[in-house]
């Protein structure tokens, strides 16, 4: 009836996961018992849960980004304490518990941090900076980022039933085959990843359709904002990667539930296989979390120097060239699985020419800086604090991109510290950077800028102090993933680490404290005018936060930097142009299909893990019959009137015209 | 001001931005169409990853049977005939469509599904006659690949077939409505692009394959 269901999955005799998952349980129960009592429900269901607005969703993201990064950090600080102590002894956490979260940090890290933080930043701000009402396909939107959700949810409902995988965040064969993991920990993974993966395919989607069909009047593709190309080429990525993602765990799920034979050992399996088509996916997964980064540091850079963009057009080219030679470099994870000497160059050299695009892009930023009156606000010392990093991790990554380098230093500590050097210091980064810069723009007022500065130097000196150590260890030959270890010389560092990781946390907990602190000082916080930092692209055209049609009239927009150059026409003549004609404007109904859906799908993923049949059954017609009732319904779009329009818009320019002090005339 | 000059105030003198200006967003029936292609184009990348995993393992047969010894050419001729008829009876249906004419697109698509079923059935008892014959997908990692690519594709003409119902149902119930033809549109795409699929398996799965 429960397939591999029982009492005994729930681990009893393991203090740590069952706390923890208490204390979420009680976390989780409390916040919904508090929504309930207050009368909030309603107002969660039609406004956040069943919304469509591009806006709403990308916030929705972008918490669970949040929500999931302090999960994902938890493990961090466990593995590295761990590491700190397990000096000749076992430490705190048994090997197979301590196996688990290695690959859970990894998983939750790249899956279901740094990827819902990038496309929820890229929702939130892409329809803006085009000049348009919302994406291409809004109800899909939704229902990919419930599918994400649910993803997220199956991985943690294995911290208390059942196990995670003890496998890596990637599942190598044969030892993720039934024969070596019989446990629930791989399917897990499998059916998690399968599920946000098809979520994830259809914000790819989305957001490649609105780049490319949707822009506003005269938004031709050489004026769009650097944000917006990149959100092009990493979506695009998205389209051409997440397949290869599906096909490969399909393939391993097969192996798993079917007996079949792509990657085991015998009856003629080829486990090299997996490799090549999971770092197929694998290294475009990178650029598909680094590009948007590199877009948002282009924002700030650009905003907070006062001046365009240097080499627009190099960045743009750049950007194209990292898209299409992140699929030219795969192999240079593996060089040492035996590609042989001929095939190990080429892909050693693919790896240093995809350097190049990049060392173009910092070049760009500092050329931006240059000249440029520079202000250091928060999102700015995360963007510079990047540039230093970031070229630090890529100058070990070119070193890593030279064979006989890489077999001296393959999956090492040295290793560990150059990914991490490179996605901290970008993606991470990169994500803070936005988050500080485009809140205003999603809520209404500024995140506190003190507390912004603290966590940001707690988080730049942390990054340091936990890393370096790993380079140093590694090279004197720690390897990764070590439950213990007897080699007196790596000691200091991993007690370095472990301090490092406590500056880390505290970084992260100013940035919690920084919310709550900007929640209660919001008056004193509150942007009136709607363009806090004095931006340059269309975002900053509309009020904070933007009404639910994002811009009463659509912008007309004559060359780059369109805002920059509507408020210089407005300084030179001191005047701000009256109200337009307001008409009535169509919009998107809000619709449940992606809760109900993501749902069923969590019902039907957590029965595939268990063998559970007939919930699979249940979990798939009820997902099928989602679908059928949205396509059967008549009404998919609600009107606002032309006079709400005018009173919404009019109420916002008196509110920014009291704040920037300007006359009226009749345009 | 000349149309030169203005171009030099916006900082393009030699107009690189090309003459033609961004007229705005695309109307629905494009946007829509647009996104669908996308799609597809992101389901023949998944299909590729099956058709490089049955490149790799063609051979890997683990002493049990090849793909010479297993394949009937007959039942896949015919299957491939199924397939290509089903793809021209949906072409009528669309036209059918375009011209707002319920009976003929009714029947367009109603010989469409059987052909699909047709097709279905075949596949089915290619399946069940080699699971018959010991060469079930467990039996080596050749046939593991076989199995996972052909019947992928046979697992999505199954959802076309259910998605070929609804939109029977959907045109009864309510008429050529705009929602509706732009989903007839993604439907005939989607159908269409199973065929492109098939004539690569039918080439390599099945020539390439049997040479083996």
């Amino acid at each position: 009836m429960f397939g591999k269901l029982s009492w005994q999955v729930i681990p009893f005799d393991q203090p740590i996961p069952l706390v923890a998952g208490a204390v979420v349980l009680v976390v989780i129960l409390a916040v919904l018992a508090w929504i309930v009592i207050a009368g909030h429900l309603p107002y969660l269901w039609n406004e956040w849960i069943t919304s469509v607005d591009h806006k709403r969703i990308g916030v929705m993201y972008t918490l669970l980004a949040l929500v999931m990064l302090l999960r994902g950090g938890s493990d961090a600080i466990m593995m590295r304490a761990q590491q700190a102590v397990a000096y000749h002894s076992d430490g705190f956490l048994p090997p197979e518990h301590f196996n688990q979260i290695f690959s859970a940090h990894g998983t939750i890290m790249i899956f279901f941090v740094g990827m819902p933080f990038v496309i929820g930043l890229m929702n939130l701000v892409v329809p803006l900076q085009l000049g348009i009402r919302d994406v291409a396909f809004p109800t899909l939107n939704s229902v990919g980022f419930w599918l994400t959700a649910t993803g997220a949810l199956l991985v943690n409902i294995s911290l208390v039933i059942g196990e995670f995988a003890r496998t890596g965040w990637l599942p190598y064969p044969p030892l993720s085959e039934l024969r070596y993991s019989p446990g629930v920990g791989v399917d897990y993974y499998l059916w998690s990843l399968l599920i946000s993966g098809a979520g994830t395919l259809v914000a790819g989607i989305n957001l490649v359709t609105t780049v490319l069909k949707l822009r506003t009047k005269g938004m031709t593709y050489l004026r769009m904002p650097m944000f917006c190309w990149t959100t092009l080429a990493s979506n695009l990525l998205i389209i051409a990667a997440f397949p290869i993602l599906t096909a490969t765990l399909t393939m391993l799920m097969l192996d798993r539930y079917f007996g079949f034979h792509f990657f085991t050992n015998e009856a003629g399996g080829n486990m090299m296989m997996f490799m090549n088509l999971i770092w197929a996916w694998g290294h475009p997964e990178v650029y598909i979390l680094v590009l948007p980064a590199f877009g948002i540091f282009s924002e700030v850079v650009a905003t907070f120097s006062g001046k365009p963009l240097f080499g627009y057009r190099s960045m743009v080219l750049a950007t194209m060239a990292i898209c299409v030679i992140s699929f030219m470099v795969w192999l240079h994870h593996f060089f040492t699985m035996g590609a042989g000497p001929n095939v190990n160059a080429i892909f050693g050299i693919a790896s240093m020419i995809i350097a190049v695009p990049t060392g173009v892009k910092i070049y760009n930023w500092l050329f931006t800086m240059y000249g440029g009156r520079v202000r250091f606000t928060t999102p700015m010392m995360w963007s510079i604090g990047f540039m230093v990093t970031f070229i630090v991790g890529g100058l070990t990554g070119v070193l890593l991109a030279v064979p006989p380098a890489d077999f001296l230093l393959h999956n090492s500590l040295f290793l560990v510290a150059h990914f991490h050097n490179v996605i901290i210091g970008a993606v991470l980064f990169g994500a803070f950077a936005g988050y500080t810069y485009w809140f205003p723009k999603a809520f209404g007022f500024r995140l506190h800028e003190g507390l912004g500065k603290v966590a940001f130097w707690f988080t730049f000196a942390g990054f340091w102090v936990t890393f370096i150590p790993l380079y140093a260890a590694g090279i004197e030959g720690m390897t990764r993933r070590m439950q213990h270890y007897d080699v007196a010389a790596w000691r200091p560092w991993m007690i370095a680490a472990g301090v490092g990781t406590i500056l880390l946390t505290i970084g992260i907990l100013v940035q919690v404290l920084q919310l709550v602190v900007s929640i209660r000082q919001r008056e004193q916080l509150r942007d009136r005018t709607g363009d806090p930092w004095d931006g340059r692209s269309l975002e900053w055209a509309t009020s904070s936060p933007p009404p639910a049609f994002n811009f009463a009239v659509m912008p007309d927009v004559t060359g780059e930097d369109a805002y920059w150059a509507i408020k210089e026409h407005a300084k030179e003549k001191g005047l701000e142009p009256s109200g337009p004609d307001y008409t009535d404007i169509e919009m998107p109904r809000n619709s449940p299909t992606g809760f109900v859906c993501a749902f069923f799908a969590t019902v039907m993923g957590f029965a595939l893990i268990w063998h559970i049949w007939w919930m699979v059954a249940f979990g798939g017609v009820g997902a099928l019959a989602t679908f059928v009732a949205f396509a059967w319904r008549d009404h998919d779009e609600y009107v606002i009137p032309a006079a709400e329009v005018g009173r919404i818009d009019r109420a916002n320019r008196e509110e920014r015209r009291a704040a920037l002090g300007l006359a009226e005339v009749a345009s | 001001m000349t149309d030169m000059s203005l171009a030099f105030v916006q900082g393009d003198p030699h107009h690189l931005r090309g003459g033609r200006p961004h007229e705005g967003p695309a109307p629905k029936r494009i946007v829509t169409a647009y996104g669908f292609w996308i799609f597809l184009l992101s389901d023949i990348v998944m299909f590729s990853c099956f058709f490089a995993a049955y490149a790799v393992l063609l051979g890997r047969t683990a002493g049990g049977p090849s793909g010479a010894q297993l394949f009937d050419l007959r039942s896949v001729a015919a299957e491939t005939a199924f397939l290509l008829l089903s793809s021209f009876t949906c072409g009528l249906a669309m036209i059918a469509a375009d011209m707002r004419n319920a009976r003929w697109f009714q029947w367009g698509m109603a010989v469409t599904c059987l052909f699909g079923l047709g097709f279905l059935a075949l596949e089915a008892r290619e399946f069940a006659d080699l699971v018959g014959r010991g060469a079930g997908p467990t039996r080596s990692a050749f046939l593991s690949a076989f199995f996972t690519l052909v019947g992928c594709h046979g697992a999505h003409v199954s959802a076309g077939t259910l998605w070929l119902l609804t939109m029977m149902a959907q045109v009864y119930a309510k008429g050529f409505r705009a929602d509706i033809m732009r989903r007839l549109v993604c439907f005939a795409l989607f159908w269409h692009a199973l065929d492109i699929i098939w004539v690569a398996i039918f080439s390599v799965v099945y020539l390439i394959g049997s040479a083996v």
